[in-house]
């Protein structure tokens, strides 16, 4: 499954890197804690989370991360934003909680 | 002898954090490091850049690349450490509450870098600063 398909069939907004809606998902990882998911997520993974600052474009980027999804209608920092335009990797946002948005992807992504 | 790397890191800059393990991570590539090996010193050097950008006011990240090893030493000036063992712990964090609400200083660091490296050694020295030295080998 690549990230346009969870853009389309989540209804998710693509807010910056959208060069990267070619990358393929292998999964995903929800947490807030930016060591929690240095240390945890792995690379072609999507990462929910309610941090919007260009830390986790760092995060991403160091762990090949396929996209970032901000939850709650979250949008991205201007500097986050233009880091995912560099690096490709895309943050999408979806106006739904990190518990419901997880799930659904969760049901995407077993299939 | 290796090949040798240095790197500044400045303190209280979060917009910069990461960029020195970014670079560490392109070099390593290039050399065809194996990509596991790599995935577990990115995460560490992270972790130790982020403790400089967020405790301390200056450091360099000084990377080593041997043919069986990658020995990186990052010293800072700052505060120190007055109770390494207790920053050891998992959930042991002195950041300020600014640094938490970004989603750091959840006391994962010095962890993540231990789990994530073959030898790790660490000094530190009160209002002077931290050495902290990192050993991964690659065979």
């Amino acid at each position: 499954m690549k990230v346009q398909d969870i853009v389309e069939a989540l209804g998710l907004k693509v807010c910056s890197g959208s060069a990267g809606l070619n990358r393929e998902i292998e999964g995903g990882y929800t947490s807030d804690l930016l060591s929690d998911v240095m240390g945890n997520a792995d690379e072609n993974q999507v990462w929910v989370t309610l941090q919007t600052h260009k830390n986790i474009m760092a995060i991403a980027s160091l762990k090949e991360l396929a996209a970032i999804v901000l939850v709650k209608g979250y949008e991205p920092e201007a500097d986050a934003a233009k880091q995912s335009n560099v690096e490709g990797i895309p943050i999408l946002s979806s106006t739904e909680e990190a518990f419901e948005l997880s799930g659904k992807l969760f049901e995407l992504l077993k299939a | 002898m290796g090949m040798k790397f240095t790197f500044v890191i400045e303190g209280g800059n979060f917009s910069k954090a990461g960029t020195a393990s970014s670079e560490v991570k392109k070099i390593l590539k290039q050399l065809n490091v194996d990509p596991k090996i790599i995935k577990r010193t990115v995460v560490s050097l992270y972790e130790a850049e982020v403790n400089v950008v967020a405790h301390a006011f200056e450091g360099n990240m000084n990377v080593e690349i041997f043919p069986d090893k990658i020995v990186v030493r990052i010293e800072d000036k700052g505060p120190g450490i007055p109770d390494i063992d207790m920053a050891m712990q998992i959930g042991f964090s002195t950041a300020t509450p600014e640094v938490r609400e970004m989603g750091f200083g959840a006391g994962m660091g010095l962890p993540n870098i231990k789990k994530n490296s073959d030898r790790m050694n660490i000094s530190s020295t009160i209002n002077v600063g931290t050495q902290l030295e990192i050993v991964n080998y690659l065979k």
